[in-house]
């Protein structure tokens, strides 16, 4: 970029769970500022997140975030060349405050607003390690989703695969609450199960079906009933062998079913993204799995952009910048929005 | 002193847009209630027809509770941001005061509520002082039979307002004073007059911490506080 060209800057907002985030994106790839305020020690009171203290945390720091956002980043409204917020999929209460402040805010000063899907951000945190190259294949893991979405150029996004019931980090939190772990159990559970081994054998679910599709709800039952049964004989079980096991088989069915896709679409890069992407037991099998594809190799989303932030929005953003994806001031929260799936997907 | 007044508290919308003691445009909606929707562009509309830009505003008067607790959020959150973000004042008046701004009879009792629900409200008592709608019994969620009987000691003529309608033979049988019949156009918060009184009322201070007078806790936060009794409260949510 010559000197005189002006960086592009977008002020991305993520509120769709329980983080206040703003950001001041350069150019799609460089974090002048991210401010997150997490909720997390809030919801734990309660074991998990309540939607209703959820929106009532978001209004309390939207602009102080922005605030924040801006100064850190040293740069003023005059600067800025469009507002971006995330829009869904997510819980319709908290997204609302971020989308009614972004649609202000672009309002105010009169910036176009971008629109952005939360799991195109989180794929999009990618962006903050290397460019994307396309076609290219992401596995999307968090909270609330498990999914494999194909990317056949920029700007397109493409289900081929998904959990049929609860998502991956959901079931990490359940087994974790039957461990006495408060929410959110990943990184307790991920640290155990690198401490113990695969003694129980947990089921597979899906593993060999000839589809994406992924099922947690089944390995949950299994883990429920084992810990269930040695409480009514008075067994003590390992938590450290109980993560292991239950980690080894949702690292399997995640990756068995990442390399069937694999195969079905050759790509450059296989993205992992996602809040249950910082996990280690599931970065450490796809570094392994990876290490012998001669054509894929793997992108990890940086750790600390793993959980929900405005920056993997502000990343997206600006590739919908580029298209002419913009929204007018009637946008609304779209708490179930999601990609397409493939037209020829197995589903 | 060009001001922007809104309230989004229940089904109602209503956007006004003054200049001084001089309405330039008004507006009330009640066909939806998608105020996440409609609330931004019925603004821009409002301003445009005025012939403002944002940056011409000096003040923005909200409408912050109770009510709808999404719909209290709405209007908030865009009142806060845009005095934030084009840092001018913003006024804070409760949802209720501005229905009992309504009525335009000096020293009247008047009770705006807002049906919540099995029987409670939303609902508070006013007295119009110099034109001003000042507390007599302050905003609350309460039973409406409470209310209504806490309402009758005054033994007064009391103008009923919003959802009112929804417990009239309740409010029938209590209110012994009369009840004046009124249109259903003041059953809906007109916030140009709000924009009016909030002229000469005190800016928040704070606006980033400003949030909407809900009344009520969350249930999980009730049940918590209720187990949790000595616990501060106030430091849940942190930077990272």
């Amino acid at each position: 970029m010559s000197p005189t060209e002006k960086r592009n800057l977008i002020l991305a907002f993520e509120s769709s769970c329980d983080e206040t985030s703003v950001a001041v994106i350069e150019d799609g790839h460089k974090i002048l500022s991210n401010i997150v305020a997490t909720q997390i020690k809030s919801h734990q009171r309660f074991g998990g997140v309540v939607p209703e203290v959820a929106s009532r945390h978001h209004i309390e720091e939207v602009t102080l975030c922005i605030k924040d956002a801006l100064d850190e980043a040293k740069v003023g409204y005059e600067d800025l060349d469009a507002v971006a917020v995330t829009y869904g999929p997510g819980l319709v209460g908290a997204l609302l405050i971020g989308v009614t402040a972004a649609k202000t805010v672009a309002f105010a000063h009169n910036l176009p607003l971008i629109p952005v899907n939360h799991m195109a951000g989180h794929i999009y945190a990618a962006r903050y390690v290397e460019p994307i190259e396309f076609p290219a294949l992401a596995l999307l893991v968090s909270g609330g989703h498990t999914e494999l979405v194909y990317m056949p150029a920029e700007n397109q996004f493409e289900i081929i695969g998904e959990t049929r019931d609860d998502a991956a980090g959901e079931a990490y939190d359940k087994v974790g609450r039957v461990m006495g772990v408060n929410y959110p159990a990943g990184k307790t559970v991920d640290e155990w199960a690198h401490q113990g081994k695969d003694t129980f054998k947990f089921p597979r679910a899906m593993e060999k079906d000839d589809n994406f599709d992924f099922s947690f709800s089944g390995l949950k039952s299994a883990f429920i009933n084992t810990t269930h049964h040695a409480d009514q004989i008075g067994e003590t079980l390992s938590k450290q062998d109980l993560s292991a096991s239950f980690q080894q088989a949702v690292v399997d069915v995640l990756a068995e079913k990442t390399k069937h896709a694999l195969a079905d679409y050759p790509v450059h890069q296989l993205i992992l993204a996602g809040g249950v992407a910082a996990n280690q037991g599931l970065r450490e099998r796809l570094e392994r799995d990876l290490q012998s594809n001669p054509t894929t190799h793997l992108v990890k989303a940086p750790l600390k952009l793993c959980g929900d932030n405005a920056a993997m929005i502000g990343a997206f953003a600006y590739v919908a910048y580029q298209h002419g994806v913009f929204a007018d001031a009637t946008l609304n929260a779209d708490p179930s929005l999601e990609f397409d799936w493939a037209a020829d997907s197995v589903k | 002193m060009k001001i922007l007044a809104i309230d989004t508290s229940n089904r109602p919308l209503s956007v006004a847009v003054l200049d001084d003691a001089t309405v330039l445009a008004a507006i009330t909606v009640t066909v939806h209630q998608k105020h996440a929707e409609y609330l931004l562009p019925e603004i821009e509309r409002l301003l445009a027809m005025a012939e403002l830009k944002p940056t011409d505003l000096d003040r923005v008067v909200v409408a912050a509770g109770p009510g709808s607790y999404t719909g209290i959020r709405i209007a908030v959150t865009t009142a806060k941001t845009l005095a934030a973000t084009l840092n001018i004042d913003m006024v804070a008046v409760s949802s209720l005061a501005t229905l009992a701004a309504n009525v335009p009879v000096e020293g009247a009792l008047v009770a705006p509520i807002f049906d919540a629900r099995n029987q409670n409200a939303f609902a508070g008592l006013y007295r119009i002082k110099n034109g001003v709608p000042t507390a007599v019994i302050a905003d609350t969620h309460t039973d409406v039979a409470d209310f209504l009987a806490a309402v009758n000691k005054y033994g007064e003529p009391v103008w009923f307002l919003g959802d009112a309608a929804n417990f009239s033979d309740l409010i029938a049988t209590t209110i012994s004073a009369a009840t004046p019949a009124i249109s259903p156009w003041l059953n809906l918060p007109q916030v140009a007059t709000i924009g009016l009184l909030g002229q000469k009322l005190t800016p928040v201070s704070d606006v980033d911490r400003f949030v909407p007078n809900y009344l009520r806790l969350t249930q999980a936060e009730a049940e918590w506080r209720a187990k949790n009794p000595e616990e501060d409260t106030e430091s849940y949510v942190e930077k990272i």
